[in-house]
């Protein structure tokens, strides 16, 4: 009970080339859960999937409690319980931020266009971003338009947002601002499944650590701050290391 | 040149106007349903339909319009379809113009980044109001010169409809050529006049573009 995401020996490929192996995985609701790994192990793939943006080859994935499958019709619903906020900036260069955020309740979830527009005041307000409403998305900064992004997938009101790696692409100084964004809304109580290779952020944001390679879960845990000191898997010493010199 | 000779010939080339233009736009309307259809359905990767749009656009992009024309205009009648000239100007430059315009939007289409459809597609859209809201505008917005291209190339196009008889601009110049033998002035008038029907959309089209172009939104 209570887990909102449920994968079960998930197994995708391109072509011949593996690159998903048997992974099982649960959330829980409000749970944050952090995918760290080196860089090609996969973690893209893994949230793409879950979302429907890839086919699987095998296994199940069900989000709560509904089986995602990208050619079902089905899959818009699951999909709005789904938030995803991908590295690149994403938003759609032809509206500007507030019809950016409210396209998708207005056309989607059928609201009233005024109370998508109240709402999206709010919490762009919430990210500082109240006064850019009618900028167009090329007059953001890069943290700006992540924050706007984050805006656009909450107003959708969805049960759990993934979020790969959003700081990557990231000026320095700006990957704070979206950071911080982030760890409100940890706190205030979202479901969030997270790939970052912000390490501190990681420590600070986790309810657990899910480390990936090559494919696989090789080791995952509660206990955050054990796993940044001491994990107790060689290739979690290995990749920890590598980051500590990088 | 004689003033008095162009101003009696500017009435019968202010019909041929009317007609060259009208029978240009609905040629171009007609070319552009097909083109953004036409697009669409490659957009969209349709079985079959792929396949025969893409011998369509081989077709026209490589016989000349006036073979068209001829065509439409003198072979169909002895299969038994009968067509006016002026019908059979809108359907050539309708579809040698959708021909050309199902590859300008094509590649508009083609050309946006998968990101847009599929940060759109994670927000819960279908894939028609993807399609529609996100694809579409953008892909237009970018293909603006090329489809502007081809509406001018499509209007000069107009000028072999004299060879069915349609009045149109060059039909009335050779016309009154041969009948009275005022070269000078009636090609003065025609160059004139394919001016005065061209220059307005060349200028309309620049405008547009730096208007829609979504690259400048924001500017
Ligand atoms: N569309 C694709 N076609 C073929 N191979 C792909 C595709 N997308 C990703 N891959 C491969 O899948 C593996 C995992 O990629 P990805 O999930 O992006 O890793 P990560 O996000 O952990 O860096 C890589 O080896 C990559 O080359
Ligand atoms: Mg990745």
């Amino acid at each position: 009970m209570g887990e909102l995401v449920k994968v079960k020996h998930l197994h995708k490929e391109y072509g011949r080339n593996v690159v998903l192996k048997d992974i099982d995985l649960s959330v829980k609701k409000g749970e944050v859960v952090v995918i760290i790994g080196p860089s090609g192990c996969g973690k893209s793939t893994f949230l793409r999937c879950l979302n429907g943006l890839e086919e699987i080859q095998g296994g199940v994935i069900t989000v709560d409690g509904l089986p995602v499958e990208p050619d079902k019709k089905d899959i818009t619903k699951i999909r709005q319980k789904i938030g995803m906020v991908f590295q690149s900036y994403d938003l759609f260069p032809h509206k500007t931020v507030l019809e950016n955020v409210v396209l998708a309740p207005v056309k989607v979830q059928k609201r009233y266009k005024d109370d998508a527009i109240r709402e999206a005041l709010v919490l762009l307000d919430k990210v500082g971003l109240a006064d850019k409403k009618d900028y167009y998305p090329r007059q953001l900064s890069g943290g700006q338009k992540q924050r706007v992004a984050i805006v656009r997938a909450l107003l959708m009101h969805p049960e759990v947002i993934l979020f790969d790696e959003v700081t990557a692409a990231l000026d320095p100084e700006m990957v704070h601002e979206v950071l911080q964004t982030m760890l409100d809304l940890a706190r205030s109580g979202s479901t969030m499944i997270i790939v970052t290779h912000e390490m501190a952020f990681a420590k600070a944001v986790a309810d657990r650590i899910v480390f990936f390679d090559q494919g696989e879960i090789v080791e995952e845990t509660t206990d955050v701050k054990g796993f940044f000191e001491n994990p107790s898997t060689d290739r979690a010493k290995r990749f920890l290391k590598t980051f500590a010199y990088e | 040149m004689d003033i008095e000779v162009i101003r009696s010939y500017i009435p019968l080339y202010n019909e041929a106007l009317l007609l060259t233009f009208k029978i240009g736009m609905l040629g171009i309307l007609t070319a552009f349903i097909i083109g953004l259809s036409g697009a669409a359905a490659l957009y969209f990767k349709v079985p079959v339909i792929g396949k025969i749009l893409t011998a369509y656009i081989e077709l026209f992009r490589n016989t000349p319009l006036l073979v068209q024309l001829f065509f439409i205009y003198f072979a169909l009648p002895k299969l038994g379809i009968r067509i006016s000239a002026q019908t059979c100007g809108i359907m050539g430059l309708g579809l040698i113009g959708g021909a050309y315009m199902i590859e300008t939007m094509r590649s508009g289409l083609e050309s946006i980044d998968i990101i847009q459809s599929e940060s759109a597609l994670s927000l819960g859209m279908s894939k028609g109001q993807v399609f529609w809201n996100i694809i579409l505008p953008q892909a237009i917005s970018i293909s603006i010169p090329g489809i502007m291209a081809n509406v001018i190339f499509l209007l000069k196009e107009t000028s072999v409809f004299s060879t069915i008889s349609l009045m149109d601009l060059m039909f009335t110049a050779k016309d009154l050529i041969g009948m009275y033998a005022k070269t000078i002035e009636c090609l003065f008038l025609l160059v004139v006049y394919y001016l005065i029907m061209l220059l307005p959309v060349s200028i309309l089209g620049s405008v547009v573009e730096r208007r829609v172009r979504y690259a400048g939104f924001g500017d």
